[in-house]
């Protein structure tokens, strides 16, 4: 530039030489927030991680991110009844990410695929007794075997899934793909041993020379009440009924089978019956609004034909007719009895007002605690006695496949760390990502996919699927609904906006750097990031 | 219009990127090698829109015409604070002449490529909108009319903000400026006739005029490309907020224009031969008062002593120019 | 080749044959012949490869040349009067940023009142305008200034005011000699720009320039017209080998040895002043002629020893500093300082005013004798100056001048303008 005019004329790009980071009040710092969906998972998913893969159709890796904390993705595709969803930030755009079909979608694609689990770690030389072969057992043995140590599971009866088999319906849950799932889980080298109840823990452990235990024996007792019955009056409980559906004998309800209940189990128990042929009525105390079944459940089973009679309670049972009374919410929402008094037709009476523990293989072990029909556990999951952990129904918790699967994880990490000596530290959470610190401009408008419903007759006579699975096209599109909340997903915007080219793109799957030389903190790159996975901090001046 | 938005990956073409589209899907400014026309160094305000929409269009430019591309730019922000002696910032041969007279140096750049056969190497010109509806108005239609190989760029940021956010003929009703202050019975800018440059563009009949915003990257790009695919004299006006000159917040920049365009006041539309092609439709209409009110230019119309009259009639202007333009799909809103 | 033509054309031919590349075009008298020979020779494929482009205004004009010189294309046009003052601006800015634009300037008066006629208050209005200013005596020499001014402006990377004289030169049929192509090309290479606008390698041409820096650009400038003192000198012999006569240079005397009094000024006024001097001459007056034909820069030195030995000079300029006197006339002084002489000043033929021999014999005798005040008014009406003068102190409505002079002169019905 020395033969050119004097200061008119400059060399292109010199203004590199002035550094305007000097003008920062504030910096912007990129930032992983915790994403609302997997804040509410109870299996303690990386949901968002997941999905990342699923977004750009890697299904395998989706699926190996979602492993990592949950081995039943096919079953929680079908079973959860999705908090995350309730969480998700998209619901408050148009429709939450249908994360559950996604799931399943993935569960799917595994057992079609015939994924394999990791191999495990490293023998660790450590025996752990799991006891029950439910979903919080499965999951502590899962855990556990990945991080190396040697698991046996013992199970009262004579097949695996415990709940998730002999309390879900299969035309929720196909038992093909439960099977799948556990044999999985048995293929990483997990001994499970069925009919093989453990009458005394402390003696089972001595046996077979364990170093901890993991109880998750489930809650199999179906509650009774007090019901003036005639002794022809035909009583089962629930529980009983959804179990004999696994084996040869059917259970012989009738035609006219009233259900008592306003639960999932009731519903299910109701349209399992509906399913053999029969005409069930469910018999609530309270309204539909109130009953603790799940929404969409309970219009299925409308849909299905299934009765329900609200507001209502048993007065009486005899043979082939039931007297139920009306009752009437007080202010506060009770149910009160009005007198009013009613007959129906009734074969039979299901009883569906909750499970109880059978706490039996704990008796005389020292230093537990039983309060309200569970065992106490600490936040490590484990119980007054060093090295006998618990989980699933078992423990104080809402009962569902997905908080068991947690228990089960949970309970293998704390279990590790106790077998090292050690304590487990969960790593501290991030900030939520909530919906305030996203720019859902940048989103597409894309409304949720529908999952296909098998036809009304069908679902009427047959135990198929109710609830079809995503393809992969839209299981590819539910995917990309997702807002990746809190945490960078590259959409560019930041690198984009940027007045001042303050921010370096470090290439696919390494996100951005901001150059502070030049970054005037001007906060563009944070209030235009979709997903609030920037902030400013203010300066030190 | 031709710019077919990407529906849906997670963010379709809203982004600047996304790491699901196929690369020729991204945006110009998603690019590592992108130009970088203006670099980093430069003394604009912190948020400028200028700044940012210069990049945006001259980024857009380089990358159509493969790094053959000269600029014309007019006196302003732009000119001052990229090239301050002894540094520049700009990365491609860029010449700055007088306040008025950008069009017609470009012209003359675009002769010099002509008579020397260098048909490859394209003619920018830019300016603000003091420079564009002002100052430099005679000079702009001229190469209009004479259709003259040159794109002019106007960023238009609604008044003279080098020298201290004087009023323009591209300043709104109401607008507070340095000559056009909130006293009176009638605070602020004049409701006059409006001077319409993309309007008066296409009244010299030139094969494409354009409006775009910061806040549509890639209509934006679409459009610099497109006008970059035609010879002659091609006219792009670029709405481009200024923090300091509107009052916004510096991180507001961006979502300023987005209001604008999609509270109806800023029509983004193109148009080829006079006529009006394609508009970029209202995707979630917002009522004036949500574009007026983080603006302290519009204070004085709201608060204590309002003037809800003179916010009606600002819906009215956006109102019409939504009816005008077609600016919301049908049944929408 | 010698051919009987306008000088307008012979201009016109003798840009041409300097293969100008983009040439900038907006009417107004009395250049207007000279683009308008271009613009048909640049349609008619006789000049070729060159853009001609009519533009909107004299400021788009300079504003066109200017992006086409900085583009690297050689770049011209030509204006007069108003014209020039319009495009001010941009004139200033060309030389600033150092482009070698040559430009014709057909002088002619500047209004108000308004009036085509030619007098040197245009150019001269630009005197500090950066650009350089050579002057013209004879269509000849308009034609050969033009091809020396394209090979020193690009020399110096600076622009340049070829001045002729408004229809005295630019409409006048004369014999002119315009030189084949061949000569034109030896002489003039083509255009290597100091700086160039180009993708190949950029830069930014057009800085903000701070206190820092400014002085030492504007000085840079100054260097530039010194460095072009040199030059000029170079050029104009340079071209009399090439082209086989005198033209050009810093400046030309007539008859000047022994002279007692040395006749000053610039353009084609020269031509009568000679006759004037070889009349007076032959009746054994002592007198002789210094021609400037380098205005800008102002050849202090060649004016001081084509001086020095004479005892009393009067410039005569066709221009006015208004509320001081002569504009040439004090760069003459600046050049003399110390060496005593007697100088005067005549301001002449303003808008047109005709400038007859009479006249300036009668000036040049009252000169020898040292019977003139410092500033003379060559042939101004000082009767209807007086008048005027009279009413304006009756009268504060006093009425437009000039339409008050005409009815003065009776050359107006008062009842015309009532």
């Amino acid at each position: 530039m020395l033969n050119k005019p004097f200061a008119i004329t400059l060399k292109p790009g010199t203004s590199l030489a002035n550094h305007t980071g000097t003008w920062r009040t504030a910096r912007p710092v990129y930032l992983d927030r915790l994403p609302p969906c997997n804040n509410a998972c109870p299996a303690g998913e990386n949901i968002q991680g997941w999905l990342f893969h699923a977004e750009s159709g890697d299904y395998e890796q989706a699926w190996r991110v979602l492993v990592e904390n949950n081995p039943l993705p096919a079953v929680m595709g079908r079973v959860c009844y999705h908090p995350c969803e309730t969480a998700c930030n998209r619901g408050q755009l148009d429709e939450a990410v249908g994360i559950n079909s996604v799931e399943r979608f993935l569960g799917d694609e595994a057992i079609k695929r015939g994924w394999k689990f990791d191999v495990p770690a490293a023998a660790s030389g450590k025996k752990v007794l799991v006891v029950g072969a439910g979903p919080s057992g499965l999951s502590a043995a899962y855990h556990l075997a990945r991080m190396g140590h040697q698991v046996e599971i013992q199970e009262a009866g004579p097949l695996a899934g415990g709940m998730m088999r002999f309390g879900i319906p299969k035309y929720r849950l196909p038992r093909e793909v439960l099977d799948a799932e556990v044999q999985r889980i048995l293929d990483m080298g997990v001994t499970l041993k069925f009919d093989t109840k453990v009458a005394n823990i402390e003696q089972s452990m001595k046996q077979g020379g364990f170093d901890a235990a993991f109880l998750a024996v489930g809650a199999h007792i179906g509650k009774r009440t007090m019901i003036p019955a005639a002794d022809a009056a035909h009583i089962v409980d629930a529980v009983s009924v959804l179990r004999s559906m696994e084996g040869e004998d059917k259970p012989m309800l009738g035609r006219k089978v009233v259900v008592y209940g306003g639960g999932n189990t009731a519903i299910d128990v109701a349209r399992t019956v509906k399913r053999m042929g029969a005409e069930p009525i469910i018999v609530y105390r309270r309204t539909r609004e109130k009953a603790p079944a799940h929404d969409f459940e309970i219009e299925e089973a409308l849909q299905e034909g299934v009765m329900i009679k609200w507001l209502s309670t048993i007065k009486q049972a005899n043979e082939g007719e039931i007297t139920v009374e009306k009752m009437a919410l007080d202010e506060k929402g009770f149910p009160q009895p009005t007198g009013e008094f009613e007959k129906l037709e009734a074969d039979s009476v299901v009883l569906a007002l909750g499970q109880d523990v059978d706490l039996a293989l704990l008796d005389g072990v020292p230093g537990l605690e039983i309060k309200d029909g569970t065992v106490q556990v600490g936040p490590n999951m484990m119980t007054g006695h060093p090295g006998i952990f618990a989980g699933g129904d078992m423990v104080p918790s809402e009962r569902t496949v997905t908080v068991a699967v947690g228990h089960g994880k949970k309970a293998a990490r704390n279990i590790d760390a106790w077998l090292h000596g050690v304590e487990c530290k969960p790593a501290p959470k991030h900030e939520i990502a909530t919906f305030d610190k996203l720019n859902p401009w940048y989103y597409s408008d894309a409304d949720k996919t529908v999952r296909p419903m098998l036809d009304i007759i069908r679902r009427q006579t047959s135990f198929d699927e109710v609830q079809g699975g995503l393809d992969e096209t839209n299981a590819l599109f539910e995917a990309r609904r997702c807002l990746s909340c809190g945490n960078c997903f590259e959409c560019d915007n930041c690198y984009g906006v940027c007045p001042d080219n303050a921010v370096i793109k470090l290439g696919p799957g390494k996100r951005f750097q901001f150059n502070y030389d030049y970054c005037k903190g001007c906060g563009l790159c944070v209030e235009e990031c979709p997903c609030g996975a920037i902030k400013m901090v203010a300066e030190d001046i | 219009m031709s710019f077919q938005p990407v529906k849906f990956y997670q963010t379709g073409t809203f982004t600047v990127g996304n790491r699901l589209l196929a690369p020729d899907e991204r945006s110009e400014q998603a690019n590592p090698q992108r130009s970088n026309s203006i670099n980093s160094g430069h003394r604009a305000c912190q948020g400028c829109g200028e700044a940012l929409g210069a990049r945006y269009a001259i980024d857009a430019a380089m990358a159509e015409s493969n790094g053959q591309l000269i600029a014309v730019n007019a006196t302003g922000c732009l000119e001052v604070f990229s090239t301050p002696y002894p540094e520049s910032s700009w990365q491609l041969p860029w010449i700055h002449s007088l306040f008025g007279n950008a069009p017609a140096v470009a012209t003359g750049v675009a002769a010099a490529m002509k008579v020397k056969g260098r048909k490859e190497v394209r003619v920018v010109a830019q300016g603000g909108d003091g420079s564009t509806t002002d100052i430099g108005f005679g000079c702009l239609s001229g190469m209009f009319e004479r259709n003259d190989d040159v794109l002019y760029i106007c960023y238009d940021n609604q008044a003279y903000m080098n020298t201290g956010v004087q009023r323009s003929s591209a300043t709104p009703p109401a607008a507070r400026t340095a000559t056009t202050m909130p006293v009176g019975p009638e605070p602020g800018n004049v409701f006059g006739q409006g001077k319409n440059l993309p309007e008066i563009a296409m009244a010299h009949g030139i094969s494409y005029v354009a409006t775009a915003t910061v806040a549509d990257l890639r209509d934006l790009e679409y459009k610099v490309r497109r006008a970059m695919g035609i010879r002659g004299a091609r006219y792009i006006h670029l709405f481009v907020p200024c923090p300091l000159g509107w009052g916004t917040a510096s991180h507001d920049t961006i979502r300023m224009a987005r209001l604008a365009k999609e509270s109806g006041m800023f029509p983004v539309f193109e148009a080829e031969h006079g006529e009006v092609t394609g508009v970029l439709k209202i995707r979630h209409k917002v009522a004036i008062e949500e574009y007026l009110k983080p603006q302290k230019r519009f204070a004085h119309l709201f608060g204590k002593h309002a003037h809800p009259e003179m916010v009606e009639r600002l819906q009215a202007i956006a109102d019409r120019n939504i009816r005008k333009y077609g600016l919301l799909d049908e049944g929408s809103n | 080749m010698l051919k009987q033509t306008e000088g307008s054309k012979a201009v016109a031919e003798a840009i041409a044959l300097c293969r100008p590349e983009v040439i900038c075009a907006y009417p107004i008298s009395p250049q207007t012949h000279i683009v308008e020979a271009l613009g048909e020779m640049v349609k008619s494929g006789e000049l070729t490869p060159c853009e001609f482009i009519n533009v909107e205004s004299e400021f788009a004009a300079m504003s066109v040349a200017i992006g086409s010189s900085a583009a690297g294309a050689r770049s011209y046009t030509a204006t007069a009067s108003q014209g020039l003052l319009f495009m001010v601006e941009a004139v200033y800015n060309a030389s600033g940023l150092g482009l070698p634009i040559v430009m014709t300037v057909a002088n002619r008066a500047i209004g108000a009142p308004i009036n085509i006629w030619n007098d040197h208050s245009d150019s001269l209005s630009q005197r500090d305008s950066g650009w350089m200013q050579l002057f013209a005596e004879t269509n000849q020499e308009a034609v050969d200034l033009h091809i020396q001014a394209f090979r020193l402006a690009e020399e110096l990377s600076m622009p340049i005011m070829v001045c002729m004289d408004g229809f005295i030169l630019t409409h006048a049929f004369e014999r002119v000699d315009i030189p084949s192509q061949e000569q034109v090309d030896a002489y003039l290479p083509p255009f290597d720009p100091r700086q160039v606008l180009d993708p190949k390698e950029p830069m930014s041409i057009g800085a903000m320039v701070g206190p820092e820096a400014f002085m030492e650009v504007k000085y840079l400038a100054h260097a530039k017209q010194m460095q072009a003192l040199e030059l000029i000198p170079q050029l104009s012999a340079e071209f009399k080998q090439t082209f086989g006569r005198d033209s050009g240079g810093l400046v030309r005397t007539y008859r000047a040895e022994d002279a007692e009094t040395m006749i000053v000024a610039m353009g084609s006024v020269l031509g009568t002043i000679k006759d004037v001097v070889d009349d007076m001459r032959e009746q054994g007056h002592k007198i002789g002629v210094l021609g400037i034909v380098s205005y800008r820069p102002f050849p202090l030195k060649e004016v001081r020893a084509a001086l020095v030995n004479c005892k009393r000079f009067l410039v005569l300029e066709k221009s006015l500093a208004v509320g001081m006197g002569g504009i040439v006339a004090t760069d003459v002084r600046m050049a003399v300082t110390g060496t005593g002489l007697k100088g005067y000043t005549a301001i002449a033929g303003l808008g047109g005013r005709t400038i007859s021999k009479a006249s300036l014999q009668n000036l040049f005798l009252q000169a020898e004798q040292e019977h003139l005040e410092p500033v003379t008014f060559v042939d101004l009406d000082w009767d209807a100056v007086n008048k005027q003068l009279e009413r304006e102190r009756l009268n504060r409505r006093s009425g437009p001048i000039a339409e008050n002079i005409l009815h003065d002169k009776g050359m107006l019905s008062a009842a015309k303008f009532g």
